[in-house]
């Protein structure tokens, strides 16, 4: 084949590809042919990598080889991580994707100077400041996920100017390569700095933010990946890039109004900054205990029981405990649906997959909005380590951080029951009144040891 | 300004729309799947990194291509690797095994 033909054939493939992409993610809308979508986007990235291996261009393939069998080695094992890993996993996998783009745009600077055109320069730039910044922030993130670093907001006085300084020094750099392509010795200073941006932009997030964080930091790297379309002049990243970004876009802006918050507040506004509002200095206020007995018995009473699983459910390790409640109230004849607010854990979906994961069918699996028109008619909401997706201050007091924040209103339900260790605030420092109306009561102890005693409870009573 | 900057706009900017109406269709329930699944498509930046290796023209292209590729690689296999996972657990009561 000549050299032209052959080139024809690898852009027919990456074309090929490219439907398959489209496909592959409307196939996602629906759990029914959502695995076809995993097939179809495996038979993209086959043809397209087995394409381009045919390209003429290519004079050695040791170092690809190589590369290959290395990726598939950190790959496999990431792909293999426990539930519970999934946000970090996902976290780096950003880290990774960016990566890989700003290395390549690297590699192409280096390729092109000191001959850079300046537009050349505009696209390079860009992408390898966002890739940077996409690569430690996801680190970061990350790290806060697994816990490496500490999951509260990391603040001092003066951030935001220190972060903002450090960006805009970046985008000078860019600017002054822009106009002196030839200046090769700034690109790595522009990289740096733009990597010291990433940690900064992400080290003052707090945990509970992380859906939104993690979402924006897709977003990026999927835009980067685009971006570095732009600069190969490659269609199919152009076009992989986008959708990859477009997603990321959407869900942050899903996450971001679930919390009822802006982008600008989500990244600059460290949320662990505000509680030292309302309520904290408040008089002592009574709440209801029970034991694991008495709200044994309610529950097997009930015909209707919402469950609310939040990150304390994830903590715990609770998901299959769970699954067992729900069994055995089902057994009994009780309606039992999952209300899943949309930020709940620290990833979009993030409660999905663990329930799902411990076999609780996903079409008991209610958002909110139609769990809150059914939560008036529910006998009991069983609230498992969520705290601030209940709270009814975000619907009454103008006050408090959350004010404005959708919640699941379980306190609309007859009996509210609320899992938690102690009366300690929860991650954000926020007071919930949940926890004091006449109607709750408080089961204090682990997640996953009192869903256990729960089931004992009701195993033994017929 | 480069001659196919503007195409590359185009495809852009269409494929832009295709995914903001394909992904806002996508069921909460797996916003997870959903985003483990674009990142191991968005890891076709591995064809990129393919090129920039085996061009081999210096030895720095080379290993930061090398590189790339094993970091995309990774991606893309244990992107479509955990999604497929994470997809076969969902289930209806009904598919499920008593």
């Amino acid at each position: 084949m000549s050299a032209i033909a052959t080139q024809q054939a690898i852009d027919f493939a990456y074309i090929i590809a490219v439907i398959l992409f489209v496909l592959a993610l409307k196939w996602l809308s629906s759990p029914v042919s959502a695995r076809r979508g995993v097939l179809a986007g495996e038979i993209a990235a086959a043809l397209a990598v087995g394409a381009t291996l045919c390209n003429p261009e290519l004079v050695q393939y040791k170092w690809i080889i190589i590369a290959l069998i290395i990726g598939a080695g950190i790959g496999i094992p990431l792909g293999m991580v426990h539930m519970t890993a999934v946000p970090q996993r996902t976290a780096l996998s950003h880290a990774f994707g960016a990566l890989s783009a700003t290395l390549i745009g690297i590699a192409e600077y280096y390729v092109r100077a000191p001959r850079v055109s300046k537009f050349g320069m505009v696209e390079i730039g860009l992408e390898v400041i966002i890739g940077s910044l996409t690569l430690t922030g996801s680190i970061i993130a990350a790290g806060k996920l697994q816990e490496l670093l500490p999951q509260r907001p990391i603040t001092y006085k003066g951030q935001n100017f220190v972060s903002l300084s450090v960006l805009a020094t970046a985008i000078v750099i860019w600017a002054v390569l822009i106009i002196h392509p030839e200046y090769t010795g700034l690109f790595p200073a522009m990289t740096v700095v733009s990597l010291i941006f990433g940690i900064l932009l992400v080290t003052p997030i707090g945990g509970a933010d992380m859906p939104t964080v993690i979402s924006l930091l897709n977003s990026y790297a999927g835009f980067t990946a685009a971006l570095l379309g732009f600069v190969l002049s490659s269609k199919v990243l152009v076009v992989a890039g986008a959708l990859d970004g477009s997603s990321g876009f959407i869900l942050s802006v899903i996450m971001c109004k679930a919390m009822n918050r802006s982008f600008t507040n989500v990244m600059f506004g460290a949320f662990g900054q505000v509680q030292t509002s309302s309520a904290a200095t408040g008089e002592e206020r009574t709440v209801r205990s029970a034991s694991a007995e008495e709200a044994a018995s309610i529950l097997a009473a009930a015909n209707r029981v919402a469950i609310v699983p939040g990150y304390g459910m994830a903590v715990a390790q609770a998901q299959h405990k769970v699954r067992e409640l729900y069994d055995i109230l089902t057994k009994k004849g009780v309606d039992v649906r999952f209300g899943i607010h949309p930020v709940a854990g620290r990833m979009p979906g993030h409660m999905n997959v663990l329930l799902a994961e411990a076999d609780v069918p996903y079409d008991r699996l209610v958002e909110m909005d139609d769990m809150n028109s059914d939560l008036p008619q529910t006998d009991v909401a069983l609230i498992i380590g969520a705290n601030d997706v209940t709270n009814p201050a975000a619907r009454t007091d103008s006050g408090s951080p959350i004010y404005g924040m959708p919640i699941l209103d379980v306190d609309k339900a007859r009996t509210v029951m609320v899992i938690k260790r102690s009366m300690n605030p929860g991650f954000a420092g926020i007071d919930n009144p949940l926890y004091y109306l006449d109607r709750t009561l408080m089961l204090f102890g682990d997640a996953k040891s009192f869903v256990g005693e729960l089931v004992r409870e009701l195993g033994g009573s017929h | 300004m480069p001659s196919d900057f503007i195409p590359n706009l185009y495809v852009f900017i269409l494929a832009g729309f295709v995914g903001f109406e394909v992904i806002k269709r996508v069921s909460p329930l797996l916003h997870t799947p959903l985003m483990s699944l674009t990142n191991a498509l968005d890891a076709i930046v591995v064809v990129a990194a393919i090129i920039i290796a085996g061009r081999h023209e210096t030895a720095l292209s080379t290993a930061l291509g090398a590189i790339a590729v094993a970091a995309s690689f990774s991606n893309m296999v244990g992107g479509f690797l955990i999604t497929d996972r994470m997809l076969r657990m969902f289930k209806t009561a009904k598919s499920q095994k008593p």
